[in-house]
């Protein structure tokens, strides 16, 4: 009964809003717009930051980095070129990080090898490097073929190779690679494996970007030894780095900070001259996110200023409409309408003006964010709540912008009314 | 054109009269009084002075009168008019309407009393536009909550008793302004109230269209309605069975007897 009665009064809503079908239709337009508007930004900032963050996922948000940095060179050692610079993290550093920290779960140690490399005929530059099989519990992927490095691996003599996707592209191996050999700098290495990777785009580095190939750590440390030839602006520079990095994986998100605090004051104790550096995703993907809430509601303002422009489009509209009917409110409230049933009348019509704009804007909304996609490259989102606030929004601003003029109408001196021109 | 007004009186099928049952058995005889008026005033300021539109007005009239309310410009037939009807409430003074004591109803009150107790006719017909003639006489009973089908079958017959029946579909920009009086008519007998008020409502029609609404109307107060309405012309004052001759917002005197 009650349903019947309200469907009756949408009807009677819409025709009288379809008198005026260009009016109702520009009336609508804002809303449309503002709803599409709110719901293209939300999308593009979802996109963005789904994008960044997972990039920083990628490095996993229980994880610490620790990289070697080259310290910066002072004025005096210039005339000293040829004196072999030592830098960087120790072997030890990473036993003392995998053995007296209570919350590091395991490190993977790793030492970056540029070497020539050749299967068959095919021979290419690979980064090589050397780390210990806790690296494939700590940066999981996916292996195509094979197996990856394991403990039994560990020692000087394992002569095995793990190719990445991308390394085995640049020597051609393929599954049927996996048991021969090839030759990486001066020693044959049995390929055991082949694991994908991640191609890292953007600013954050993934910690298996550019790898080529793994080989245990005492197989690298044993051929590569721990000098490195560094070719910079035509002159080569040699250089000692014991560990270019070191992934250390903590058990908890929550002990990630406080662990890397510790960490950071045992290296500044043995590393004085600052030649290291450490990062904490989880700080990163913190910033992240706060820098993501600011940026989405920049977005969502501007989106709902061009709403609240809608909504005071419809809020003249209906203004408009009340002035042109004055008369008829004066004969309804004759006849024995009450304030709040003139108010109701008004409502409707505007919360149909409104939820109308709005299912149109949810329509059109993703058109828009796909439209931004392909002209800007962009990746955008639709989150499902983008969709459900323009609901609300909509709803919220058909009542706002209504209960002003409705309650005009409704307020109106009968005998005033009915005597209008 | 002739006025198609069955002399049968009103034909309210079982449905509309099952629903419409009820109210009628409250109703006073005819000879009750309907109106009530007990030392009236209405004042209005008009910057530091006091216009007196009506001015102590005692009045009583009964179920099944029919009264011309007449009067020169600015006498106060208006301001009358208004307070009977209930869009208006008296500075001071007692207005009893069936029994209901509205001199100091609350808004929400004084709606349902126009609702449930008037019927207004006005000189200017006031359809409202974007309606068809079966839903503009529906409203009365829209706002009284009948059920669709009900309130169709009533709009229905009310239509065919001013002779509209063939009519319901049309706007009232597509009928004539006798016509769209009769509409006017039959929504304000839609819901079956005890009193019609009509404003000058022959004022918009010329003379032999207007004869017909008063014929209409004469007709009506035949079948038992209480009508009062505001007029300047004497030869439609001559249709009710009463005059009320008002001067300077009071009663001058009283001609017939309703
Ligand atoms: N709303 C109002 N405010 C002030 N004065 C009013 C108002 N309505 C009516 N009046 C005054 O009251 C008096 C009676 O008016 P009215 O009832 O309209 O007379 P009539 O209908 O007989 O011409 C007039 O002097 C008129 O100016
Ligand atoms: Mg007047």
């Amino acid at each position: 009964m009650a349903l019947m009665k309200i469907v009756r009064d949408v009807k009677l809503g819409a025709k009288t809003l379809l008198l005026h079908k260009l009016r109702s239709m520009l009336t609508m337009l804002g809303v449309v717009f503002g709803v599409a508007s709110v719901i293209a930004m939300l999308a593009v900032g979802e996109g963005a930051s789904r994008e960044a963050l997972d990039r920083i996922r990628m490095l996993g948000s229980d994880n610490i980095m620790l990289h070697s940095v080259k310290p910066t060179e002072q004025p005096e050692d210039r005339g000293q070129r040829q004196r072999i610079l030592s830098y960087g993290l120790h072997y030890e550093d990473e036993r003392r990080i995998r053995e007296h920290f209570e919350h590091v779960v395991r490190t993977a140690p790793v030492k970056e090898i540029r070497q020539d490399a050749r299967l068959g005929e095919r021979s290419h530059e690979l980064r090589v490097i050397g780390t210990t099989w806790a690296w494939f519990a700590l940066v999981p992927r996916p292996v195509i073929a094979g197996r990856v490095l394991a403990e039994r691996d560990m020692d000087q003599t394992s002569n095995v190779v793990v190719l990445t996707e991308h390394g085995a592209r640049r020597l051609l191996a393929t599954e049927q690679t996996i048991g021969n050999r090839i030759r990486i700098g001066d020693g044959y290495y049995e390929v055991i494996g082949i694991v994908q990777n991640e191609e890292a785009s953007g600013e954050t580095q993934i910690p298996d970007s550019r790898v080529d190939a793994y080989i245990p750590l005492p197989v690298a440390r044993e051929r590569f030894t721990d000098f490195h030839v560094r070719r910079s602006a035509g002159s080569m520079e040699r250089e000692r780095v014991e560990l270019h990095r070191i992934i250390v994986q903590v058990n908890d998100n929550e002990h990630v900070e406080s662990t890397a605090a510790a960490i950071e004051r045992m290296l500044a104790n043995n590393h004085p001259n600052g030649d290291y550096s450490i990062q904490v995703p989880l700080q990163l993907l913190r910033q992240a996110e706060e820098q993501q809430r600011i940026w989405n509601w920049t977005l969502a303002s501007v989106a709902g200023i061009s709403l609240l422009v809608g909504g005071i489009g419809i809020m003249n509209i209906m203004l408009a409409s009340v002035t042109e009917r004055t008369r008829e409110i004066g004969v309804r409230r004759a006849i024995g309408a009450k304030k709040r049933q003139i108010v109701s009348q008004f409502l409707i019509e505007t919360l149909l003006l409104a939820g109308l704009g709005g299912l149109v804007g949810i329509a059109v909304g993703p058109l828009l964010a796909d439209r931004i996609e392909s002209l800007s490259g962009i990746p955008t989102i639709v989150p499902t709540y983008a969709i459900l606030l323009s609901v609300g929004i909509s709803v919220t601003v058909g009542v706002a912008f209504g209960l002003y003029p409705a309650a005009r109408a409704a307020n109106l001196d009968p005998i005033v009314a009915l005597r209008h021109e | 054109m002739t006025s198609q007004l069955t002399d049968a009186g009103p034909a309210t099928a079982p449905a509309a009269e099952a629903y419409a049952a009820g109210g009628d058995d409250e109703r006073p005889p005819i000879g009750a009084p309907v109106v009530v008026l007990e030392d009236v005033h209405k004042h209005y300021p008009m910057g530091d002075q006091v216009v007196r539109a009506l001015n102590g007005v005692s009045l009583e009239l009964r179920r099944g009168q029919f009264w011309a309310i007449m009067g020169p410009s600015g006498s106060g037939k208006s301001t009358m008019l208004n307070l009977l009807g209930c869009l208006d409430r008296p500075t001071s003074g007692r207005y009893v309407l069936n029994n209901h004591d509205v001199s100091d109803m609350s808004d929400d009150e004084l709606s349902d009393i126009r609702l449930r107790e008037l019927g207004f006719i006005f000189q200017s017909f006031n359809l409202i536009p974007q309606l068809t003639v079966r839903e503009n006489i529906e409203l009365p009973l829209y706002y009284q909550g009948w059920p669709a089908a009900a309130s169709l079958q009533r709009a229905t017959e009310t239509a065919e008793r001013v002779g509209l029946g063939d009519r319901l579909g049309h706007r009232p920009a597509e009928l004539s302004g006798g016509q769209q009086q009769r509409v006017a008519v039959a929504r304000a007998l839609a819901s079956d109230p005890q009193v019609l008020l009509a404003d000058e409502p022959t004022g918009n029609l010329d003379t032999s269209t207007g004869q017909m609404i008063m014929k209409l109307l004469s007709d009506l107060n035949g079948q038992g309605k209480t009508i009062i309405l505001v007029t300047h012309e004497a030869e439609i004052a001559a249709w009710a069975r009463g005059r009320i001759h008002m001067r300077d917002g009071g009663i001058e005197r009283i001609e017939g007897d309703g």
